[in-house]
């Protein structure tokens, strides 16, 4: 059985890397399996739950729904380099004060879908809120806290007026 | 106030100076998992590492005549392809029964399908390869010659002599049945002024855990060593039966659960293709890994919940409930599920049915069959949803049978406050519960008469409103009654092992686990409580069988109650040891001094003596200093396990209110509500989240989540896109309140929260539905989920 194989280059949290992948490898499998970035989680593989939502080219997308191969020459952050660069450090401060996770499984999903819809400006009401979370999936806190958690940053950010 | 007086200042141990118990301590892990520097097993990759993918049954139930494998043998990437009658020469089959559950009956389950099919997902091959990639690829090479057999899926039929029976050797379909009268259940209906009767259904469903179940199982031939990195919440149960069931010594085998992405019940279990990966590395020698996808979770993660519950209820017209009867018959699929059985929530559901009421009639049959469907076992709340949805279901019809406000007719049958300690209809007992207490309490939180006078303003708009309450109970802190009385090797006691570092700093070794509840944070409160130093001094160290105290885990909300204590108790002994050292360098009584915030005071005037840190350097460096016949000892360890109560009960009441689209016959959730009685709170904030999560999980039940089976035993909806789950748009904001009623069967008083949400959400949405449709002559909807279609029906508008 013959797997076709494409070279690939993009920036990945600022590194360049190349490498060679199967057509069929998604970006969260490459990400996980070959670059060992293993905080993009792998949740549904069919585009639900949101586990693996992270940036492409500054644009949120589901890593199980995206090819490696269509990867080429763009531009991948993850929780790893959101993290390390201090861009959402509110998010995640935010997060932990309020008990917003509990397994930390949907975690890095969702506090990067929580920042595309805070990077938007303004404080969103609290069904906004529900609403731009409702793709991602979490079985743990009854989401409450989450929303809590996002709609303390939005506040904060907006210089503390609700 | 109850808690043991050790603390010569007046104050109760746990209002020690510099007191973590009861306040909202963020957790110490949650960095780690925001910034993605979890690991989790699914994350876990050693060296040599293969992968397993296993080729299932398509059929609900097949005969195997022969599965062949050369293709498959040869295709890249691949090490090895097993059937189950080669992996059975690694791994011996196991039954799931206990003899407490008198008579349950099951077959010998195979970690690999030997001869036969029993459901659709049932694994019949096992292909182990480089990558995952490539062992899916080589399944489809796999040929198997099925013939399909008779498929057994209506649990209705499964006892009737026309049905085929599954395991011939075991006569027939039925797998334990259990049947109670209390009191004079005929007399209290004849006593009745109304008797309501109807049948309640619940949808099977599923935990969805988010990381599905994941195991990495190591052998190791040159040290004869297993070691499982396992997303489980028993480490040293699973590690028993790993053992057992490879033929080793349970210390061969070292199970390590790091992070786990959500359990619920799910990761409690043993399951076959994690039977058979330990398997497949003791037969190829090398670390092989197992990750279930979304879809196979869907026909192989335990199912829960299936059952049909013929109910009545009888009372009086003041009120009085004078009579309650069930006979419950749910479906578990083809095997119990080892090594719990699958005999629980049916006896749960037994036990607890009619359980906040003070009403002593009560009749009960619960039988349990076997089918060919996914297996079915505990799941969050076990019983409890159901046992729920079906007294408080009642309650509510009975209440509009007489023309009774339904607050008001609990408040009349609820156990009074003051009558414990008592004992149930079904012989559960009571240490103390506080019905009324927090009746009242949520019945202020939600402002009931103005909510009640709300819904009547919007009804004459054409807007229905539903009100919806659901008092319960709940079991936790479960002593040897729950299983080990009934042969099952899962410890109901806990240990923790503190150790006094160099520096003053203090680990903690734990056999409960953390699956993302808070566990770690409750035993860190615990001991920086008890011992007395700052939290940030205290490092936690769970889910390694290697390096903790022999423990359950974490399941029927024990890991507070149970490992807290035993973390509380261990402190309180490392302090009097450190004191004991303490005391001989000052030359002082130890008696005199304390340990507050890591510095060891005078108790009386709490005048600062000497930092912990030069405690630990003197003991650890310059014990020549110290008199010749004084020995410290800086690592203590202590046990609890509950005695004086087989199970410490909580109870709680919720409520609903809800908006019913009578166009569309879909719910909107606006509010919800939660009062409970934990004991003492260690963790407020942890309790709340808690209580919320396991809300949602609830309403899940009661509203979307469904495994959708054909009559072959085809399950039809097993994947994310079909399964709904409730999601942030769908759910409300949840308000908490609390009343405390401590345990006496511990110093520190906590009971259990983990499963109350699950328990009562169900049966108050349910509530919440049929009272804004009563108005409108709707059927009563007794059948979960309440899907649109299903509203509509009872609407008479499909």
């Amino acid at each position: 059985m013959g797997v076709r194989q494409f070279d690939i280059s993009l920036r990945v949290n600022g590194e360049d890397v190349s490498a060679r992948v199967e057509a069929r490898k998604t970006l969260v499998d490459f990400l996980r399996d070959d670059l060992a970035l293993t905080g993009t989680h792998v949740g549904c593989e069919h585009g639900v739950c949101g586990a693996c939502t992270l940036l492409v080219d500054g644009e949120v997308v589901r890593g199980c729904l995206v090819l490696a191969v269509q990867c080429d020459g763009t531009r991948v952050d993850t929780i790893e380099g959101l993290s390390d660069s201090g861009a959402i450090a509110d998010l995640q401060h935010a997060f932990a004060a309020r008990n917003a996770l509990q397994c930390g499984y949907c975690t890095p999903g969702m506090l990067i879908g929580a920042q595309e819809l805070l990077a938007r400006g303004g404080v969103p009401s609290r069904d906004a809120i529900r609403e731009h979370m409702s793709g991602n999936y979490c079985r743990c806190t009854g989401y409450q806290a989450i929303v809590d958690a996002v709609e303390a940053v939005a506040v904060a950010r907006a210089g503390g007026k609700a | 106030m109850k808690i043991a007086d050790d603390q010569p200042s007046g104050l109760s141990a746990l209002d020690r100076p510099n007191s973590y118990i009861g306040r909202s301590v963020p957790r110490p892990n949650l960095a780690r998992l925001t910034q993605g520097r979890g690991l989790y097993v699914s994350d876990v990759t050693l060296p040599r590492m293969l992968h397993v993918a296993f080729v299932r049954s398509p059929h609900a139930h097949a005969r195997i005549k022969a599965i062949e494998t050369a293709e498959a043998k040869k295709a890249p990437g691949v090490v090895a392809v097993v059937t189950g009658a080669e992996l059975a020469e690694v791994i011996t089959p196991w039954v799931g029964v206990l003899t407490h559950l008198k008579g349950i009956k099951s077959a010998p389950q195979y970690a690999i399908a030997v001869e036969r099919a029993c459901w659709q997902g049932e694994a019949v091959a096992a292909v182990v390869a480089r990558t995952r990639a490539e062992a899916e690829d080589a399944c489809a090479l796999v040929a198997v010659d099925y013939e399909p057999l008779a498929a057994v899926t209506d649990a209705e039929a499964a006892l009737d002599a026309s049905t085929p029976v599954i395991h011939p050797s075991l006569g027939d379909n039925l797998t334990f049945e259990r049947a109670l009268t209390a009191g004079d259940p005929d007399g209290g209906f004849a006593q009745a002024d109304a008797v309501v009767e109807t049948t309640f259904l619940f949808g099977r469903h599923t935990g969805v855990t988010n990381e599905p179940r994941a195991i990495v199982a190591d052998w190791n031939p040159a040290e004869e060593r297993l070691t499982v990195y396992h997303g489980t919440q028993a480490p040293h149960m699973t590690q028993d039966v790993f053992a057992k069931h490879l033929n080793l010594e349970a210390h061969q085998v070292r199970v390590l659960t790091k992070d786990v992405g959500g359990s619920f019940g799910i990761k409690v279990h043993i399951y076959a293709d994690e039977m058979a990966t330990v398997a497949l590395s003791k037969l190829l020698r090398r670390p092989v890994k197992f990750v279930a996808d979304r879809l196979e979770s869907f026909v192989t993660d335990i199912h829960a919940r299936d059952h049909r519950v013929h109910a009545k209820i009888g009372v009086k017209n003041d009120g009085t409930i004078t009579a309650f009867e069930i006979d419950d018959l749910t479906g578990i699929g083809p095997y119990s599920v080892y090594p719990r059985t699958s005999g629980i929530e049916a006896n749960q559901v037994v036990n607890l049915v009619g359980g906040p009421y003070a009403c002593a009639n009560y009749r009960a049959r619960a039988r349990v069959v076997f089918q060919n469907k996914n297996v079915m076992c505990q799941y969050r709340a076990v019983g409890h949803p159901i046992a729920t949805a079906v007294t408080e279901g009642l309650v509510d019809l009975a209440a509009a049978k007489i023309g009774m406000d339904p607050a008001a007719l609990r408040r009349k049958n609820l156990i009074a406050d003051d009558a414990y300690p008592m004992t149930g209809a079904s012989g559960i007992k009571f240490e103390k519960l506080s019905h009324h207490a927090s009746l009242d309490k949520i019945l202020a939180l939600m402002d009931y008469d103005n909510l009640l006078a709300e819904q009547a303003r919007l009804r004459t708009r054409g807007i229905y409103r539903g009100i919806g309450l659901a008092s319960f109970i709940e079991v936790t802190n479960p002593s040897a009654a729950f299983y080990g009385v009934g042969g099952a090797r899962i410890s109901s006691q806990d240990g923790v092992t503190l150790r006094l570092d160099s520096t003053g700093a203090v680990f903690v070794h734990s056999g409960v686990t953390e699956q993302g509840q808070g566990a770690e944070s409750v035993l860190a409160q615990c001991v920086a409580t008890s011992f007395g130093v700052p939290i940030e001094r205290v490092r936690v160290i769970t889910g390694d069988t290697d390096n903790t105290p022999y423990g359950g885990g974490t399941w029927a909300s024990r890991a507070a109650g149970i490992g807290g204590e035993a973390a509380w108790q261990a402190g309180k002994a490392l302090r009097a040891n450190v004191l004991a050292a303490a005391g001989a360098m000052l030359q002082a009584d130890a008696k005199t001094l304390d340990i507050r915030a890591g510095i060891v005071v005078d108790a009386q005037t709490g005048r600062e003596r000497l930092p912990l840190e030069e405690v630990a350097r003197v003991v650890y460096f310059r014990p020549d200093t110290l008199p010749p016949d004084f020995q410290a000892e800086f690592v203590v360890t202590r046990h609890y396990v509950p005695r004086a109560w087989p199970f410490a009960f909580t109870n709680g009441v919720q409520a609903s209110y809800l908006d019913v689209d009578i166009k569309t016959g879909e719910v909107k959730l606006l509010k919800h509500w939660c009062v409970e009685d934990c004991g003492t709170v260690i963790n407020p904030q942890l309790v709340d989240e808690q209580i919320r999560g396991g809300i949602v999980q609830g309403i899940g039940g009661a509203l979307y989540e469904h495994c959708l089976y054909d009559e072959a035993g085809q399950l039809l909806n097993g994947n994310l896109m079909d399964y709904l789950v409730p999601m942030a748009g769908e759910m409300p904001d949840i308000d908490i309140g609390h009343v405390v009623t401590p345990t006496a069967d511990s110093e520190l008083g906590a009971k259990g929260a983990g499963e109350a949400g699950t328990a009562g959400a169900p049966a108050c949405v349910m509530n919440a539905i049929n009272d804004a449709l009563r108005p409108l002559g709707a059927a009563t909807l007794t059948e979960m989920p309440f899907t649109p279609e299903r509203v509509l029906r009872a609407l008479g508008k499909v």
